[in-house]
């Protein structure tokens, strides 16, 4: 698919509209990091995935892990616009038997490949994927989606060096740098000093960006696509609930939904019309 | 409406009444607001040890925080206290380190966040380490009352607590609330009823609607599941003759497992157990999930029935 900058503002801008109404209607969920990560899915999507939504099970589709699988609303809106699901869809989120479960599951939801919840084991399973395309002399690519606070757990640099080691330079990472975990910012939690510099000294192709900004997250894009002698990192910095005011920047927002005056604020930043 | 509590309530508000203790320290994986060691943190930062989101480090810097003579509190959801499951084995249960883990969030009463967040083999796992002292309280008090008891106990534990409320059951009864004692919330001849954790509350709902039917059961509260209460089981025999118990936890391994093998070893009545049936759960509310597993009241009254149908 080829779309425009502001067309894919605009794909984004529904999803988020998408997000908020969804973690609104479950009274639960995490609106937070679906909102920091929504620009960088939706560029991915929209424009590189190799993907047939009428056909998910495509053996050479390139694969997406949302390793940070609690952020499941922005994969899911992004599944619905691309036709992987329905928007119907979109309102079994956390409902009992509902393709969009709480956290992004395989065995639930088309479109999905990667059963997630745990923090930390998204990049080990997407090696795997990455060294399987490789077995299989196949092009597909593997692109995961960490979090910042994600990079806390140990498994994920177990990870990392194996994918150095092994030069899997099909694999790729997308980093939503959003500076908020669970309880509070990263900074408090648990610092995690030069980031770009640990993945380099890992040995990977490392790469930053404004996470939010539509013509970077393009050309980060580009790097990633670009880099297939080494596996890369693109350092996207993000801020967690972007586009809802009072979510921005706001820990609270990680795991929490609005009420009902507070959706009816966001509707109308996110530019939503509600009947 | 009888008072509702969260049992992951009663750990944080424990944490603060043993505060008093110097060498009690707490550490958190980030997840702290969920099972509210926050009010601790909040209060003495300087003994509170953030972790990141790393389970595994949590649990070996507690093994060597009680190797120094501090006596550590950890937790974090229940289901990621197991990614450092060989930590405890290795690192705290084989030297015998007091540890006091805590895993909030357990069963599949936790609710809409789904299968990766509803631990239903901890129980099991944690029973199977020596020295470690196991438990899953049903209500507010009786954690709160089992947690104080942890300072002295000189041997790592696991307990586990749930996200969501649940009924009050002991204001005044505190003294009754031993590690490793058996509760008896209802005596009857028929048949007992062994639970722990969500589902104690449901065994006395299933207990009056048998009594209605003329069924008398006993209701046990067995919030300790290691070491298991093998002279109140014994007496429960002899009582009833037939025995069910029931868990938010596989049928495989936890309590129903531990009611089993004692059963087997010591003295033989028909058992049925109510459990999740070896299966994996999904996002729904406490008590649709509680249907959908089929380990709610109405399931455990239909135990009952079975387990006398087959006295001899
Ligand atoms: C192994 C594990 N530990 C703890 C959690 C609970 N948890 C869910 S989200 C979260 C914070 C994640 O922060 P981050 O990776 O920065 O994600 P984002 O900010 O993008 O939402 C935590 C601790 C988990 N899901 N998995
Ligand atoms: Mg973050």
């Amino acid at each position: 698919m080829t779309l425009s900058i502001p067309e894919l503002e605009e794909f984004a801008r529904k999803c988020r509209v998408e997000i908020v109404k969804m973690v609104y209607r479950a009274q639960a969920g995490h609106p937070g990091g679906s909102l920091s990560e929504i620009d960088l899915i939706s560029a991915l999507y929209a424009t590189r995935m190799r993907v047939r939504p009428d056909q998910p099970k495509w053996d050479d589709r390139d694969r997406f892990i949302l390793s940070k699988g609690h952020a499941s609303p922005g994969m899911y809106a992004v599944l619905a616009e691309m036709g992987f699901i329905s928007h119907e869809d979109l309102h079994s989120y956390r409902v009992l038997g509902g393709k969009c479960q709480g956290h992004v599951d395989m065995k639930w939801c088309p479109g999905v490949d990667f059963s997630a919840g745990s923090l930390g084991m998204g990049l080990s399973f997407g090696l795997g994927c990455a060294v399987a395309a490789s077995l299989d002399n196949s092009e597909r690519r593997t692109f995961v989606m960490l979090g910042d606070g994600e990079l806390q757990e140990g498994s994920v640099w177990e990870a990392a060096m194996a994918a150095a080691h092994h030069e899997v330079g099909n694999l790729k990472v997308i980093l939503d740098r959003n500076r908020i975990q669970n309880d509070d910012f990263c900074e408090v939690q648990m610092r995690m000093f030069d980031i770009p510099a640990k993945w380099r000294a890992f040995g990977w192709e490392v790469k930053e960006i404004d996470g939010h900004n539509m013509e970077e997250v393009m050309a980060g894009l580009d790097f990633l696509e670009s880099t297939n002698d080494k596996p890369s990192i693109l350092i996207a910095h993000t801020i967690k609930g972007a586009g809802v005011s009072f979510m921005e920047d706001n820990p609270a927002f990680h795991g929490a939904a609005p009420n009902d005056e507070q959706f009816a604020q966001a509707m109308a930043e996110l530019g939503e019309v509600v009947a | 409406m009888s008072e509702m509590a969260a049992t992951r309530d009663g750990y944080g508000q424990a944490l603060l009444e043993i505060a008093g203790n110097p060498k009690v320290v707490v550490l958190e994986a980030d997840l702290g607001k969920s099972t509210k060691s926050l009010h601790f943190r909040k209060k003495y930062p300087a003994r509170t040890i953030s972790c990141g989101i790393g389970e595994q480090n949590m649990l070996l810097t507690g093994a060597g925080l009680a190797a120094s003579g501090y006596i550590p509190f950890a937790s974090t959801f229940a289901i990621f206290t197991e990614r450092a499951f060989e930590q405890m084995r290795n690192g705290v249960a084989r030297p015998n380190l007091a540890v006091h883990l805590c895993g909030s969030h357990g069963g599949t009463h936790t609710g809409t966040d789904g299968s990766s967040a509803q631990s239903i083999e901890d129980l099991a796992i944690y029973r199977t380490l020596p020295n470690v002292v196991v438990m899953h309280p049903s209500d507010y008090v009786s954690t709160l009352e089992l947690t104080k008891q942890l300072p002295a106990l000189n041997k790592p534990s696991y307990t586990r607590t749930a996200r969501n409320k649940t009924p009050v059951m002991y204001r005044g009864r505190e003294s009754e609330i031993i590690i490793g004692k058996g509760i008896t919330l209802r005596q009857g001849t028929d048949v007992a009823i062994i639970a722990c954790g969500v589902l104690v509350s449901e065994s006395v709902k299933a207990a009056e609607a048998l009594a209605e039917k003329g069924i008398n059961a006993t209701v046990v509260d067995m919030h300790t599941l290691k070491p298991l209460d093998g002279d109140l089981i014994n007496s429960l025999v002899s009582q009833c003759g037939a025995i069910v118990t029931a868990e938010d936890h596989n049928v495989i391994g936890g309590l129903g497992g531990a009611v089993a093998e004692h059963l087997v070893k010591n003295i033989f009545a028909p058992l049925e157990m109510v459990g999740v049936k070896d299966r994996f759960g999904e996002s729904g509310q406490s008590d649709e999930m509680l249907e959908v597993m089929q380990i709610n009241s109405k399931y455990i009254e239909q135990a009952a029935h079975r387990a006398i149908a087959r006295k001899s």
